[in-house]
């Protein structure tokens, strides 16, 4: 399964362990691993399903390039890192 | 004793007041984060405050025993959408509670120009698709803010099915159906900022801020972005105060809690500027529905500054005796009389996006 990591800026707001999913998209591993955590959730995504303007997503070491749909595969070795840009301070 | 509290770009801050004076009531709640919405609900005690994470998006939190712990809830939302553009609250930009006889209901006005209803003290919200979807809407346009927002709510004490919003820009609103129905409202706005055909259109006004008068819930106070306005029939029809010295241009204003014919207002120079006129920072107050101001300085600066008081940043309590405003520069003052002097508290503060009494 793949390992979804958040940045410790948002762990200020909300807990935020590392989490696991499995699924073969960004979207299918964060919608699995944030299902039982609406709230967290909104930290990342907005309520259209979004990648938030200000934050960044990884995997693999490589920003995602669907923020609207995070069609982005993933493997089940893949790490997944949100992390906060650095605009929108 | 009383309570100011003050939404700041950096937290929420509490200021306690013993009839000799103020002092900050302990560290900010939220610090760091731009607070851009507080209700001190005077039905229950409960207080609810929208943040505007820069990062993290807009959050809704709300706490039960007066501000000592707070809870987050799942901020107000819109439907999802197919359309590539489709809508997402950036910001809380005004709470107000419902009805006395609507317990636990609340209402949220948002950027973009969403209004939100709770009947759950901020477990759920839904959007108010009579407005959302009225047609006008798609005239509605941002100042100030990329997106047109909903800044002001007010809920008829007489009748809590009768509402009045305020919309930047997209002009005054006015449902008596709790919402499912709305009709412009408005008529007399004039909007310099639109060419001369088209600036009486009652859609295209900006209405800075739109309050009522407690006394005379159909005596309806607005500073307007071209000027300030009053009405006596509910928000329908609205007269210009002219000759307003130093300016008619600001955000805020404060109706007296009992005299319907009592208001505060915190002139700037006008739009392109919005720093005070000639770098002296007033209040002005008018007794006579409008008809005449006068300015008050006592305790305000009157060398160069260059404060601003956004819309939701100058309060009165409910005794009419005691006012509190802040500034985009970080400045807190209270008035004990009225507003005609008045006392610095602080000049070190975030900036301030709005205040309120605790009732």
């Amino acid at each position: 399964m793949a390992i979804v990591r958040f940045t410790s800026t948002l762990t200020r707001h909300r807990d935020a362990p590392d989490l696991s999913a499995p699924g073969p998209t960004v979207r299918a591993v964060l919608d699995a691993a944030l299902a039982d955590d609406a709230l967290l959730k909104s930290y990342v995504l907005d309520e259209q399903g979004r990648v938030r303007k200000h934050v960044n997503i990884f995997a693999d070491g490589v920003m995602i390039a669907d923020r609207v749909t995070l069609s982005d595969p993933v493997a089940p070795t893949s790490e997944i890192y949100v992390l906060q840009a650095l605009s929108g301070g | 004793m009383a309570t100011i509290w003050v939404a700041s770009r950096k937290g929420l801050f509490r200021f306690d007041g013993d009839g000799q004076g103020w002092a900050v009531a302990g560290p900010p709640a939220f610090l760091a984060a731009p607070v851009t919405a507080i209700l001190d609900d005077p039905r229950d005690g409960a207080l609810y405050v929208g943040l505007a994470h820069g990062h993290f998006g807009c959050k809704f939190h709300r706490s039960l025993d007066r501000g000592k712990s707070w809870t987050e809830l799942l901020a107000p939302s819109f439907p999802q959408g197919d359309e590539a553009d489709a809508p997402a609250v950036e910001m809380i930009w005004c709470l107000a509670p419902g009805g006395r006889d609507e317990p636990g209901a609340l209402w949220a006005g948002t950027l973009p120009g969403g209004l939100f209803r709770s009947d759950d003290r901020g477990e759920s919200w839904h959007l108010c698709r009579g407005l959302w979807d009225r047609p006008e809407r798609e005239r509605w346009f941002g100042a100030g803010y990329d997106h047109p927002g909903i800044h002001s709510i007010l809920v008829d004490p007489r009748d809590s099915a009768h509402l009045i919003v305020g919309v930047s820009v997209g002009g005054l609103w006015i449902s008596r159906d709790r919402g499912q129905s709305w009709q412009v409202g408005g008529q007399g706005f004039s909007a310099a900022y639109m060419p001369p055909d088209q600036a009486a259109d009652l859609v295209m006004q900006d209405p800075h801020l739109i309050a009522a008068s407690p006394a005379d819930p159909d005596r309806i106070w607005c500073q307007h972005h071209c000027g300030i306005y009053v009405s006596d029939d509910g928000g329908e029809r609205f007269c210009e105060s002219r000759g307003v010295i130093p300016s008619s241009f600001g955000f805020a204003v404060a109706p007296h809690p009992t005299d319907r014919n009592r208001a505060w207002f915190v002139p700037a120079e006008k739009d392109e500027a919005r720093i005070p006129l000639n770098g002296r920072f007033v209040v002005t107050e008018t007794r006579d529905g409008g008809a005449s101001f006068r300015s008050h300085t006592q305790g305000l600066p009157q060398g160069p500054c260059y404060d601003l008081v956004y819309r939701h940043a100058l309060a009165i309590d409910a005794t009419g005796t005691r006012l509190a405003m802040g500034s985009t520069t970080g400045n807190l003052w209270v008035s004990g009389d009225s507003g005609q002097s008045w006392q610095h508290l602080t000049a070190h503060l975030p900036p301030i996006a709005a205040l309120t009494f605790a009732p």
